[in-house]
């Protein structure tokens, strides 16, 4: 299989284990979403570790400097993060 | 009047505030989202009166849920004349945003940096003189909680309405434009006032996530502790209210009913049978629903609630809900109104709908006042609280089986994003607010919608006059005969049946009601009921009593935020239909198999 038919994928918030964190580096949701994972402090240049993820699918708990939030997997896939 | 308004995201501790400065008791608990509408109080700030509004909480001022629309709309229409800002001061990095699109509407701010006594916990260090030269507003260090800060509020709110101009409303499309050149000001200024140490988590909070949140131990532990609450609501609860039950008799037969024997009979048993047994045993229950929502505000205040949605939010997806969903459920528990304004945080209106329909399944305090009397009387002391827990399994499963039932009808596609906070415990003083705001809403109701439930019940149960009283003939008599041929199948004879009309009003008469049929106070009536019907009855009985229409409150809250009345009609139809078959089945399966 020719690997270079695949973009190289781009790493997202989704795939993130518990305890590893990653810089954002940019939103691809649309904007209303943009707008509030923003003011929930989610923008390009901060650090975000996952603190834990629950079974079945269910949302990721995340920390951001002194925050915590949850969200879920498919919203997290919008974060890129490096 | 001067107005100031109160503003801030959510769980920011504006409420707590509020309370604080105006004296007022406004509901307060560690989830985003417990104001929901608007409140003011009138207080005396220097030499003036002030109105002072307690708003929900917004991340921004472009945010569509209903309760980020209601301060938006505050902000919009009514003049103001000082917008006090509170932030949590240990997440200034995201928290300043708000402040600094807020002073962009142009009109005087006085921040307030709140829960400063977490900060310190934390070790973060914030230079409040040099924030205030940046932002060019006051700049007060609070813990709204514990009360530090508070006198140097004051005198800063005062000394700024003192300044301020004209009042005036916002104009906030105009000052829509803004966002990057906002962020990299928000950056610099929180990295040269503010600094956090590079570990800055509550430990303990972590800690108990740990177990709380646990892949396995995380929902039954959740159940356990439901289970303990019961248990401890019972063994605590049931001595008071038989104390206070033995104290109403007192009174009655040693005050009320000789000041009474001069007055024509009809009038006598208005006065006892009506009204002080009718309002009596209602109120013997106040123990316990005093003890039942001081657990509830511990549980509100501690920032369990967060993690019930993280807990849950897997299995509620599948329902087309999600984990505030649940949350609203477990909210419902104390009183379904609540819960249903709390959906407000909810954008899709699909998603509200959906929650809003299955929160009037939950077993709230009034329902419970029915089935600890029932419990007790009926069944034995080791047994009750079991008997009550699985009631509240059946609250969820009726729940969850509308919620399937309905979940494509009323789809929506709305992402979940939601702040964990810490844990935290109320203190003394919050705990004593809450329990007089329960105190006092349930006197109201009491004088009130039970009031008038009781009188009807009294009336419709004693006339035509020569009759015996509640007795087929009786006008109550007549209507339960109406539905005699639906009850029967249920095991619930006619005098039940009258009950249950009368708990279309409010759960509560149920109780009254009874005790106005049987003409009897709260401590002979268990002797009563327990000599007229058997367990399978009376469990059949309160399932019915559990998933059926909760009260007229609840009705009108339900057409109020869904302002539709096609909703409403759903909302009081399906739970009725429910009710029947399943207290059906129950019934006849029980009979069926010999019980
Ligand atoms: N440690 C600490 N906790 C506080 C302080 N002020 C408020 N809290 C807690 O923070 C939580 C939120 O308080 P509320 O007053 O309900 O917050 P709010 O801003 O009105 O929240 P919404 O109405 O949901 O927007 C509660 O658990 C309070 O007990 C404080 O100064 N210190
Ligand atoms: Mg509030």
């Amino acid at each position: 299989m020719d690997m270079r038919a695949h973009d190289t994928p781009v790493a997202t918030l989704a795939d993130l284990l518990p305890g590893q964190h990653a810089t954002i580096t940019g939103l691809s949701g649309e904007s209303e979403l943009r707008t509030r994972l923003q003011s929930l402090g989610l923008r390009p240049g901060r650090r975000v570790t996952v603190v834990r993820r629950s079974r079945f699918g269910g949302p990721i708990q995340i920390r951001l400097g002194t925050s915590d939030l949850l969200i879920r997997p498919q919203q997290a896939r919008t974060i890129f993060i490096k | 009047m001067k107005r100031v308004a109160l503003l801030g995201m959510p769980n920011t501790g504006k409420s707590t505030f509020f309370n604080r400065l105006t004296g007022a008791s406004a509901k307060v608990g560690n989830w985003p989202g417990i104001t929901v509408d608007l409140l003011s109080a009138r207080i005396l700030l220097g030499t003036e009166m002030v109105e002072v509004v307690d708003l929900p909480g917004i991340y921004n001022l472009h945010g569509f849920a209903e309760d980020e629309r209601v301060a938006r709309t505050f902000l919009e229409e009514q003049p103001v004349d000082l917008l006090v800002v509170i932030t949590n001061a240990t997440q200034l990095d995201r928290q300043l945003a708000l402040a600094l699109q807020l002073q962009a509407l142009g009109q005087p701010m006085v921040l307030l940096l709140n829960m400063i006594d977490e900060a310190r916990t934390l070790g973060i260090h914030i230079d409040q003189q040099r924030l205030a030269q940046e932002l060019g507003m006051p700049v007060v260090a609070i813990s709204a909680k514990h009360g530090m800060g508070m006198e140097q509020a004051r005198q800063a709110i005062t000394q700024a309405l003192h300044e301020a101009h004209p009042p005036r409303a916002a104009d906030i499309e105009r000052t829509f434009a803004e966002d990057s050149a906002l962020q990299t000001r928000l950056d610099a200024i929180f990295s040269a006032t503010v600094d956090v140490p590079v570990s800055a988590t509550d430990r303990l909070t972590d800690r108990l996530d740990r177990l709380l949140l646990h892949p396995w131990l995380g929902l039954p532990l959740f159940f356990v502790a439901m289970l303990g609450m019961f248990e401890a609501v019972y063994t605590l609860g049931a001595p008071l209210q038989d104390g206070v039950a033995w104290m109403l008799e007192r009174v009655k037969t040693g005050a009320v009913s000789p000041a009474v024997t001069a007055w024509p009979p009809l009038v006598q048993s208005f006065v006892l049978d009506g009204l002080f047994d009718g309002i009596g045993t209602i109120l013997s229950f106040l123990p316990i629903i005093v003890l039942f929502f001081l657990f509830m505000a511990i549980i509100e205040d501690s920032g369990y609630m967060s993690r019930a949605a993280f807990l849950m939010d897997a299995f509620m997806s599948r329902l087309g809900l999600d984990g505030r969903a649940f949350v609203m459920q477990l909210m419902g528990f104390g009183c379904n109104v609540p819960a249903l304004m709390g959906t407000r945080v909810m954008r899709s209106r699909g998603l509200r709908l959906l929650t809003m329909l299955i929160i009037p399944f939950s077993l709230c305090s009034a329902r419970l006042q029915v089935f600890v009397f029932f419990t007790t009387a009926i069944f034995e002391p080791w047994a009750a609280p079991l008997v009550l827990f699985s009631l509240y399994l059946f609250s969820f499963g009726a729940a969850f089986l509308t919620a399937v039932l309905y979940r494509r009808r009323l789809a929506h596609a709305e992402p979940l994003l939601l702040e964990l906070p810490p844990y935290r415990f109320p203190t003394l003083r919050q705990m004593w607010l809450r329990g007089w705001r329960e105190v006092t809403h349930f006197l109201r109701e009491a004088s009130g919608f039970i009031l008038f439930g009781v009188v009807l019940v009294w009336i419709l149960t004693h006339f035509p006059k020569d009759v015996p009283v509640a007795s087929p003939e009786t006008l109550a008599g007549q209507l339960a005969a109406l539905f005699e041929p639906l009850m029967q199948p249920l095991g619930i004879d006619h005098l039940m049946t009258i009950a249950l009309l009368f708990g279309f009003v409010a759960k509560e008469v149920v109780l009254g009601a009874l005790a106005v049929i049987y003409g009897v106070g709260e401590s002979e009536l268990a002797g009563i009921v327990s000599s007229r019907i058997d367990w399978v009855q009376a469990y059949s009985f309160m399932l019915f009593v559990l998933i059926y229409t909760p009260c007229l409150s609840t009705v009108a809250v339900l057409k109020q935020e869904s302002k539709s009345w096609r909703f409403t009609a759903l909302a009081i139809g399906w739970p009725l239909l429910l009710a029947w078959v399943v207290s059906f089945v129950f019934y006849q399966g029980a009979r069926w198999l010999g019980l």
